[in-house]
């Protein structure tokens, strides 16, 4: 459904972000995309959706290139794009409702959006939406009023009421305490296997990639280095993107929830955490 | 921050080297020259006989200014109420003039560079003229009256107004615009979701704050002809009627007090 071909991304600062990346989503996969910090994952899925312009290469989504696109087509485009974000990325001082509600601005008008008077589906989508991702108490709060692990449902909350076909996901969980992290990336994992939504989540969290993602590429440096099953993930590969480390304190990796949750210390240990 | 180590061994940490000391000592020796010689010049330009029966001038003044003449007082509430409109009317006009201008000048938000540099340009020649300046230029050409007044309030209004909200604006979290960007929204879209609610509470802080700063250069306007309560006080002032003028200036002091105040609690609410 995604198809990226030899996608390269130079800054004007002359750095390298990305080089000849070939990627391709079918649809319905979620993918894990992971790397150290600076690997070039959050330029990946932004050249995606255009936040950042990628210097060569072509990107399909179903038959529309997207690297030819301008204004309204663009925009058009992105509205089958959603995006999820690390901070959660909501206008603080605007209501939950009106948060979820911007992810329809796509497709009403200027006026209309400013005036708040969304068409009677995108309200009545929003509303299940909010009661799916477990929020309906909280739509007249204002988004900085809710905890980290709630503003992140109101961000997916947001993603999906574009209704798109893929996700584009950014570190949902570096901001969240594991438990929630564990939770959102199932509510990811189910409203994808839902709607049968294609996905790439950046994600610093080996543990949580292999445990929620269908498949898994590493990124280093810009280039793709593992592309393979969660399973075909071990301490060799881990070195081969990240560096070297002590990757065998890891344990087992956790397949089966009981075991996972109250999760063992040494288990943590291949967490690499922290934001990019 | 040189770092030596002592005859036994042990490392000397100062902040400074000797030589940028020494430096240093000298600038501050050159400052008190420069503040010595300024001093000399400004006394050699006073006329010291005047200066010592300052304070025998000062008392005479007052004497004069006391009691206030009371019954003045109902003549100046039409011009302070002339006063309070030329301030509130112009704030308002020089807002909705420096909203869209601070939009073009942000980095953030600007169409093009060239566009940028107009407002900025807008925001510079506006902030570096004085409002009294600007009531004098527009008595000259509308004539004397309210009209001047609160037009030149809007003009120098718009950049203060403009550069502190385009700060404003360039200050904002980037990753909500991008959200918004990325759900497909129009240009405009963007700026009223992702960029207007994050500097909601600084324009509205910032449009008080103007107001309460236009209250106060208002009270002058008549000076130059621009209405209010200025002509009261030019003419007072003119037919050296003293005790009016201090009638005037303790309904200056007083307005200005009651606006900011207002404008305080107002900021305070906000934020």
């Amino acid at each position: 459904m995604l198809t990226l071909t030899q996608v390269t991304k130079r800054y004007p600062t002359g750095d390298r972000a990305l080089t000849d990346i070939d990627l391709t989503l079918p649809a319905g996969q979620v993918m894990a995309l992971i790397g150290p910090s600076g690997a070039g994952k959050s330029t990946l899925i932004r050249c995606v959706n255009r936040l950042v312009e990628p210097t060569s290469g072509s990107i399909r989504l179903g038959d529309t290139e997207l690297t030819r696109l301008s204004g309204r087509e663009l925009r058009r485009a992105r509205r089958a794009m959603g995006m999820i974000f690390q901070e959660y990325a909501l206008v603080d001082r605007l209501t939950v409702m009106e948060n979820v509600l911007s992810g329809r601005l796509g497709q009403v008008g200027f006026w209309r959006s400013f005036l708040r008077r969304y068409p009677a589906d995108a309200v009545i989508e929003a509303f299940r939406l909010l009661e799916r991702v477990g929020l309906p108490q909280a739509i007249d709060k204002r988004a900085d009023a809710l905890s980290g692990g709630q503003r992140q449902r109101v961000g997916i909350a947001r993603a999906l009421l574009q209704d798109p076909q893929l996700l584009l996901v950014d570190e949902p969980t570096a901001s969240l305490d594991p438990k929630t992290s564990r939770q959102i990336m199932r509510l990811i994992r189910e409203l994808c296997a839902e709607r049968e939504l294609g996905a790439i989540i950046n994600i610093h969290d080996v543990a949580l990639a292999q445990q929620f993602a269908d498949r898994i590429v590493g990124l280093r440096a810009g280039e793709i280095v593992f592309d393979g099953s969660p399973e075909a993930l071990d301490a060799e590969t881990l070195t081969t993107i990240y560096g070297e480390e002590e990757w065998d304190t890891q344990g087992q990796p956790a397949d089966d929830e009981t075991s996972s949750v109250p999760a063992p210390p040494q288990h943590l240990s291949l967490a690499t955490g922290g934001t990019s | 921050m040189p770092v030596t180590s002592s005859p036994q061994g042990t490392p000397i940490w100062r902040l400074r080297t000797t030589r940028t000391q020494w430096l240093g000592y000298l600038a501050w020796l050159a400052g008190a020259c420069l503040f010595l010689l300024c001093w000399k010049v400004i006394s050699d330009n006073t006329m010291w006989v005047f200066v010592e029966d300052a304070g025998r001038q000062g008392s005479d003044l007052i004497s004069r200014m006391l009691p206030p003449q009371w019954t003045y007082a109902h003549r100046l509430w039409k011009p302070m109420w002339d006063t309070m409109n030329i301030a509130t009317l112009g704030t308002a006009l020089g807002i909705a003039m420096a909203f869209p201008v601070a939009f073009l000048a942000a980095r953030n938000t600007t169409p093009h560079p060239l566009v940028r540099s107009a407002a900025l340009l807008i925001i510079v020649s506006s902030r570096s003229i004085n409002s009294l300046i600007w009531a004098m230029l527009l008595v000259t050409i509308l004539g004397p009256g309210v009209l001047a007044g609160i037009i030149a309030i809007a003009l120098r209004s718009i950049g203060f107004v403009g550069k502190l909200l385009y700060e404003a604006i360039e200050e904002i979290h980037p990753t909500p615009v991008e959200a918004i960007s990325a759900t497909g929204a129009g240009r405009l879209q963007v700026m009223s979701y992702g960029v207007l609610p994050q500097v909601l509470p600084a324009f509205a802080g910032i449009s008080v704050y103007r107001w309460d700063i236009n209250i106060r250069e208002s009270t002058v306007l008549g000076l130059v002809g621009a209405g209010g309560i200025g002509l009261q006080l030019n003419a007072a002032i003119n037919s050296l009627a003293w005790n009016q003028v201090s009638v005037i200036f303790l309904m200056i002091f007083v307005t200005v007090l009651a606006s900011e105040w207002i404008s305080a609690r107002v900021r305070h609410a906000i934020t």
